[in-house]
């Protein structure tokens, strides 16, 4: 089925410049060469539906029959040759390791900012620096205990990180189920090709949190805390919080007393001690940030700063998640670690800067252009499919606010051969590896490939034509 | 184990067996129409408007549908989704419950009770239910009893299963008494019944089927069918899995081992009142309920059963966990999970 697969420009995963199929495709390619096409579609068919019954699913909003989607899985997988892995994986280490740093530093002595490594102004200025969390110890110095860092890889096939996401990601529960998926459809490959298993993921996962619990507490009670039902990702939540072996808890189980967190159970309030939080800092707490959230636990921070009850990720790392801050990890890795980056940013222009606006407005119609804060398609240009009105509209938001907007040169993204319409086509992929940062840093082989199903189409989104991929890690 | 999970285990139990126990009535009263001649229109409402009485929930039906004709009651009772009783919107309301709680359950239970949910809001189960009602009803019954054996087979007996148990036989209990109350038009407010008609056979009998207690009743009573001993059997009979007190029996044993209070003893209102009213069926004779009155009786135990279902509540569950409003529901699906797309923006 794939010997009619051709590459359409671009880097692709599968075939080399010269049509032949690299080498760390190869044994997959064998083996998949004896599937033959109703065999192929009769095991897509039923993995949809496995996934279906499963409620492996996504919530669709507006809809008032309250309609849930597959994530569309496509069974070809993407593949990273062992080599490749330990690059990528030095790489995020760094990433993260420098974050923490980072992070740690911004909220203690600033040195960072004191020796104008990083003007003042952007941190001071950032939307989610939480100043009331100055000089507050968080548990075991780590920040950000779990972190979906975006990767992309350019035309020369070159892995660019595009975003950092360290407040909530999202997206390790399609790993896990994906995996299982695979290993039904096609039992004999993984022998036969050598892929690192991604499945300790949750035990790891729960190392990490029982390493930040307060100090004393021997057996920590840990709980995974969930907006509720009604959140897109509750399918993850519950995936997880089962297969941690933890409670899956809503605001509303939990209840604060004397600075120490309890849920409410049919024995009484029984101690909490870590808490996973899946909700934003704005709405963990109402008596703090949000006053009208009904999601969070009143009194919490109070106990987390108290010291008993530890939160995973800790408040404040949305800061790094900044677009401004992106522009500096390069700068943070070579100022604490005197490294220099492993893997490089995409080159990115800071609308704050005079010659970096100057450039900004003079190539509107050729860059993207981001606001600092939002994440996803929210706040953003594309200048090369945006009509006029909407780069004078950028044009005006820029000038008028310019900390708030980045621009980068529009990236050409790799393909991968996917399934679209009874045959495949090449598609553009992006790779959330996961990161863990407890007691040492661990990765989850691969992580999750995002993949654009509709044609030419960039948007990996669920709810507009995205799907997943699995990956393999090879030994 | 969270109160809020204790909840919604028993609230998925119960919305199980009610399926389960509406799917058997409407099945039965169509099949009991088949055996019944001279049918006019007003005979048929004299059938269905019982059937609509029993599920308690007459004021919303009338708010529906003008008469209850057939089409009306069974539309009402299988798939209206308006009426938060309908099979349809129990299994809907099962598998909501179960979703808040899917951590606590196995995949077997899961995938199965998500398979029926799937199965009754697709438009193959209306295709079903009007080529041949009674297979449509087959599929909800012979999954409701899949469910229980899943339950019983793949969960752990713990604390959370005995919630489950707790819900199940509240519900059972309370359905078995008002499928017993159907037919109590046809008799004396007191007393036991002299004469029994052909057709008041029959009526009974379908009594009996719509709890599955035909096969049962006819070993021990034999297949003289007479309302005397259909209620002595479906209240009083201490070994057939679907009496009143066969429920209440469970429910005692499922409250106690909740709290782990010994029998003879309790330390909540909901030990108290189960084992009080278990009590009662243990040392009542069925002539002394129709003495009551047959109708009166059945009114007094399901109160007796919604006050159990309420002490319930106060002991373990405390405070309301009720769907959350548009507000609530709205920050819900806010909550930004750092999901979207990270290549939103580039080209090929």
């Amino acid at each position: 089925m794939l010997k009619k697969y051709k590459i359409n420009g671009g880097f692709d995963e599968m075939l080399d410049g010269k049509s032949s199929v690299r080498a760390h495709y190869r044994k997959f390619h064998k083996l998949f060469a004896s599937i033959k096409p109703s065999e192929f579609n009769a095991r897509r068919q039923a993995v949809d539906k496995a996934f279906l019954r499963q409620g492996v699913t996504f919530n669709v909003y507006g809809d008032a029959q309250g309609a849930e989607k597959i994530f569309p899985f496509d069974l070809l997988p993407r593949i990273i040759p062992s080599q490749e892995w330990e690059h990528l994986e030095r790489g995020l280490a760094q990433r993260i390791t420098a974050l923490n740093l980072f992070l740690h530093d911004i909220y203690h002595e600033q040195k960072i900012l004191k020796d104008k490594i990083i003007p003042e102004f952007y941190v001071l200025s950032g939307k989610h620096f939480r100043r009331e969390f100055v000089n507050f110890e968080v548990p075991k110095g780590i920040y950000i205990h779990v972190c979906g860092t975006d990767l992309i890889r350019d035309k020369d096939g070159n892995y660019l990180v595009l975003e950092d996401n360290g407040r909530c990601p999202s997206g390790v529960s399609y790993v896990l189920e994906n995996r299982r998926a695979m290993k039904r459809a096609f039992p004999g490959m993984f022998e036969g090709v050598g892929v690192r298993p991604v499945e300790n993921y949750p035990q790891e996962l729960l190392k990490c949190l029982k390493h930040i619990a307060p100090s004393g507490v021997a057996d920590p009670t840990v709980v995974l805390l969930t907006p509720g039902a009604y959140n897109s990702a509750y399918f993850e939540h519950t995936y997880l919080a089962r297969h941690m072996g933890i409670e899956i808890v809503e605001g509303r189980d939990l209840f604060v007393r004397d600075q120490r967190v309890f849920m409410r159970t049919t024995k009484g309030l029984q101690p909490v001690h870590v808490i996973y939080r899946r909700i934003d800092d704005d709405f963990i707490d109402p008596t703090v940030f949000r006053k009208d959230s009904m999601l969070g636990v009143p009194g919490l921070i109070h106990a987390y700063r108290a010291g008993n009850v530890s939160l995973a990720n800790s408040i404040g790392t949305g800061i790094a998640d900044d677009k401004v801050m992106y522009y500096f990890v390069p700068r943070m890795i070579k100022y604490y670690l005197d490294q220099e980056p492993i893997l490089p940013n995409v080159p990115t222009y800071l609308a704050n800067e005079d010659s970096d606006k100057k450039y900004i407005l003079e190539h509107l119609p050729e860059l993207v252009v981001k606001a600092a804060n939002e994440s996803g398609g929210y706040g953003m240009l594309m200048g090369p499919k945006a009509s006029k009105d909407e780069i004078e509209k950028f044009r005006k938001l820029i000038i008028a606010e310019p900390r708030n907007y980045i621009a980068q040169p529009m990236v050409y993204l790799s393909q991968h051969p996917t399934y679209c319409d009874g045959k495949f086509e090449g598609r553009h992929v992006d790779l959330r590896p996961f990161i863990l940062s407890g007691e040492k840093i661990s990765i989850i082989p691969g992580g999750l490939t995002r993949v654009a199903l509709r044609k030419g189409s960039l948007v990996v989104n669920s709810s507009q034509g995205g799907g997943s991929k699995d990956t393999w890690v090879l030994y | 184990m969270l109160s809020r999970v204790a909840n919604s285990l028993y609230w998925m139990a119960r919305y199980i067996e009610r399926a389960e126990n509406i799917a058997r009535i409407v099945d039965v009263n169509l099949q009991l129409l088949l055996d019944i001649r001279d049918l006019d229109e007003k005979r048929l409402v004299e059938y269905w408007l019982p059937i609509v009485q029993a599920t308690g929930d007459e004021k919303e039906f009338f708010k529906l549908h003008p008469h209850a004709t057939g089409k009306a009651v069974t539309e009402f009772l299988v798939f209206q989704p308006e009426n938060s009783n309908s099979i349809v919107q129990t299994i809907c309301a099962a598998r909501e419950n179960a979703r808040m709680v899917r951590d606590q359950l196995t995949l077997e239970l899961w995938e199965e009770l998500n398979r029926l949910y799937l199965f009754v809001r697709s438009p193959q189960a209306r295709q079903i239910w009007r080529r041949s009602p009674s297979e449509f009803f087959q599929e909800i019954k012979s999954s409701s009893l899949h469910l229980n054996g899943i339950i019983n087979a793949t969960l752990v007996h713990d604390e959370g299963w005995w919630f489950v148990q707790a819900g199940q036989f509240l519900e059972r209990a309370d359905k078995t008494t008002r499928i017993l109350d159907v037919r109590y038009q046809t008799l004396p407010e007191r007393g036991v019944p002299t004469i029994v008609s052909p057709d008041n056979a029959l009526e009974w009998t379908a009594v009996l089927r719509s709890c599955s207690a035909w096969d049962a009743y006819k070993t021990i009573y034999g297949a003289d069918v007479h309302p005397r001993l259909v209620a002595e059997f479906l209240l009083l009979s201490d070994n057939f899995p679907r009496s009143v007190r066969f429920c209440v029996s469970e429910l005692n044993r499922a409250v106690r081992r909740v709290s782990g209070v010994a029998e003879g003893h309790f330390c909540n209102d909901a030990e108290k009142l189960t084992g009080r009213f278990l009590a009662e069926l243990q040392f009542s004779g069925v002539d002394e309920i129709f003495e009551i009155g047959l109708h009166q009786y059945l009114d007094e135990t399901q109160i007796k059963l919604n006050d159990i279902g309420a002490a319930l509540f106060n002991a373990y569950i405390y405070q309301p966990f009720e769907s959350p409003d548009g507000e609530h529901m709205v920050q819900q699906e806010e909550q930004q999970q750092q999901f979207k797309s990270a290549i939103v923006n580039h080209k090929s």
